[in-house]
């Protein structure tokens, strides 16, 4: 079972230093003509391939240097060999340094939830704020339960190519031992981090029937789709599923995360219909929550992304870079288109574009370099940009924070972006791109996301249809006007005397 | 010269709004309210603690008209917020003494559209 996803801390450098300490050496020559001390330093850091593949010129002149060159070469050569054979010989063990970094990145991952939650609550009435502030914190508690309980083993449990089996259900079996997935970190450790992957996802789709939607079947709704949508999803992708068997990368969840919450996002908001008095232009309360809310999740998504990684290594740096390099250029883009096109760059759309591009570049963040991150950042800006403010309005649909125009958008593009940039001297254990000449991934990446785009559409159709028939799904018109917060909390956000 | 005063749902405010436009009453003073009239008020609960008959948002909108655009007013007022449920609100009518526009010193009829 090969899973390209998932990257071995040890192994990887061993790899490279394999592969291309010739190459290396070079550039090493180019930048510091001696000391051994450097070695281990370049042997470990990627960015002289970069800087290889930039055509950064070799200024190593002089028929000594050359000489004295090739002696240390060959030497390095033969002791890398050497020492990769060493490596193989030893197992991987977990390590102080991988789990302490795999618990702050689920710490990170988990506060995604409550940011998205005021991403969300600050853009719509205040009416309805403590409704989705609601929604996003139950998810916190349902689906962190629903993943000890059964999620974590139908996504991850050996079973079909479809889905997990039951072996690992109430997490029997899955103790400190080694991760199957990342031998480096114990299996509880790995249970934790994806736990807050599975949380966030159903919470994403809240924004596309904000406003309108009964708290009784949005719960019966998110058990369900978890249940059905993204365990079997993330099955696929990374639990050694048929997606993994085809080689489709998707290092952090473009397409488990972002694509399935965003398409369902579509689904929803077309079944649950618009809100009453529904118009075009946004009604955001309280800009200020949205702000905070999207800086809580560009700083929660250095461990959804990194950390994804699995591992305090090389890779989780990479992918630390782009992501942050992708977020600044999907923000800055998205500005800029709207002071072109509107005349004034507003905090919405800034903040708007840094979550786009948070999203775009998650299935690549661990694949790409800065140039690629900044490629699809900016991209991504004019891909969304244009399905929030052109698409949405054409067809007409009232997806009510742009949960699919964002995610939805976001995810298909940044999968597809990943078949373009990936490279295997950002990440060995990952796939090369069209751009280092493996058209093939480009494909393989289309059919992953359109084979999880058909899927998610269908059951979820399905499911809404389901809760629609045995609670019904929307709110009725009187609670509507009255707001969530009261009609269904029986509570109020905020007050108006005292 | 007549000053209304409209008590109404704070849902209703784009539709009124709207009306009162095509009526081509253009000047309105908005403030957010709470009260509450027949239907009694909500329930909250706050850490198990059950508030009932709590104040409702409403919106309160003041105009000042001259008499003939009273009747207009006040149709408009009702096209855009009646729903046939409790608490859509109310509407008084109160006669007024005088107008006066800060920047010019106008006063009476002048002084309002």
């Amino acid at each position: 079972m090969t899973i390209p996803f998932y990257f071995d801390a040890d192994l990887a450098p061993r790899c490279r230093r394999r592969g291309a300490a010739k190459k290396r050496l070079k550039q090493k020559v180019y930048r510091s003509p001696v000391g051994g001390a450097v070695e281990d330093h370049f042997s470990r850091n990627s960015h002289c391939f970069r800087r290889k593949h930039e055509g950064i010129p070799n200024s190593g002149r002089k028929t000594m240097k050359r000489f004295l060159l090739f002696v240390f070469l060959f030497i390095v050569c033969i002791s890398s060999f050497l020492f990769g054979a060493d490596a193989a010989a030893t197992p991987v063990a977990a390590n102080s340094g991988d789990i302490s970094w795999m618990l702050i990145s689920s710490a990170l991952v988990l506060l995604m939830t409550p940011g998205l939650a005021f991403f969300y609550g600050g853009l719509v009435k205040r009416k309805n704020i403590l409704g989705i502030l609601m929604q996003c914190f139950m998810a916190m508690a349902v689906i962190s339960l629903q993943w000890v309980l059964f999620g974590y083993s139908l996504s991850f449990a050996p079973g079909n190519g479809f889905i997990g089996g039951l072996s690992y259900v109430g997490l029997n079996h899955v103790g400190m031992e080694p991760c199957p997935f990342a031998p480096n970190i114990p299996h509880q450790a790995f249970v934790i981090f994806q736990m807050m992957f599975a949380i966030i996802t159903p919470a994403l789709i809240i924004g596309a029937f904000a406003e309108r939607m009964k708290f009784s079947a949005y719960l019966l709704f998110s058990i369900l789709w978890a249940t059905l949508v993204y365990n079997p999803l993330c099955h696929w992708v990374w639990g050694g599923g048929w997606l993994a068997q085809m080689g489709v990368a998707d290092f952090a969840g473009g397409i488990v995360v972002h694509i399935s919450a965003g398409f369902a996002a579509l689904v929803m908001a077309l079944a649950i219909g618009k809100r009453r008095n529904h118009t075009l232009v946004p009604t955001p309360h309280n800009l200020p929550f949205t702000v905070l809310g999207a800086g809580l999740l560009w700083f929660g998504w250095f461990g959804f992304n990194a950390g994804s990684a699995l591992g305090a290594n090389n890779v989780a740096i990479s992918a630390f870079l782009s992501t942050n390099t992708a977020a600044a250029a999907a923000a800055l883009t998205w500005a800029i288109i709207e002071w072109i096109t509107m005349g004034k760059p507003t905090m919405l759309g800034t903040a708007t574009g840094a979550v786009a591009g948070l999203a775009t570049v998650t299935p690549a963040s661990g694949y790409i370099g800065i140039w690629g991150a900044m490629a699809i950042g900016a991209s991504t800006s004019l891909v969304c940009y244009f399905a929030v403010s052109a698409l949405k309005p054409k067809f007409n649909y009232d997806d009510t924070l742009d949960a699919f125009g964002v995610h939805g958008i976001g995810g298909l593009w940044g999968t597809i972006m990943t078949g373009l940039f990936a490279s295997k001297l950002i990440n060995p254990s990952g796939p090369n791109g069209l751009f280092s000449g493996n058209p093939k991934q480009l494909l393989v990446q289309i059919f992953g996301a359109l084979a999880a785009v058909v899927y998610t559409v269908t059951v979820t159709f399905v499911l809404y249809k389901l809760v629609d028939l045995m609670i019904g799904v929307r709110v009725d018109d009187k609670k509507e006007v009255l707001g969530l917060d009261v009609s269904e909390h029986n509570e109020r956000a905020y007050t108006l005397i005292e | 010269m007549k000053l209304i005063i409209a008590i109404i749902q704070p849902h209703k405010l784009e539709e009124v709004k709207q009306e009162l436009y095509n009526a081509g009453v253009n000047l309105l003073t908005v403030n957010e309210v709470l009260g509450h009239g027949r239907q009694k008020g909500i329930t909250e609960i706050y850490r198990g603690v059950r508030e009932s008959g709590n104040l409702l948002r409403k919106i309160r909108l003041e105009i000042a008209v001259n008499d003939d655009f009273v009747d207009p007013t006040i149709k408009a007022v009702m096209k855009g917020a009646q729903t046939g449920e409790t608490g859509d609100g109310k509407i008084f009518v109160l006669p007024m003494e005088e107008c006066i526009r800060i920047r010019t010193n106008e006063k009476g009829t002048a002084a309002i559209g």
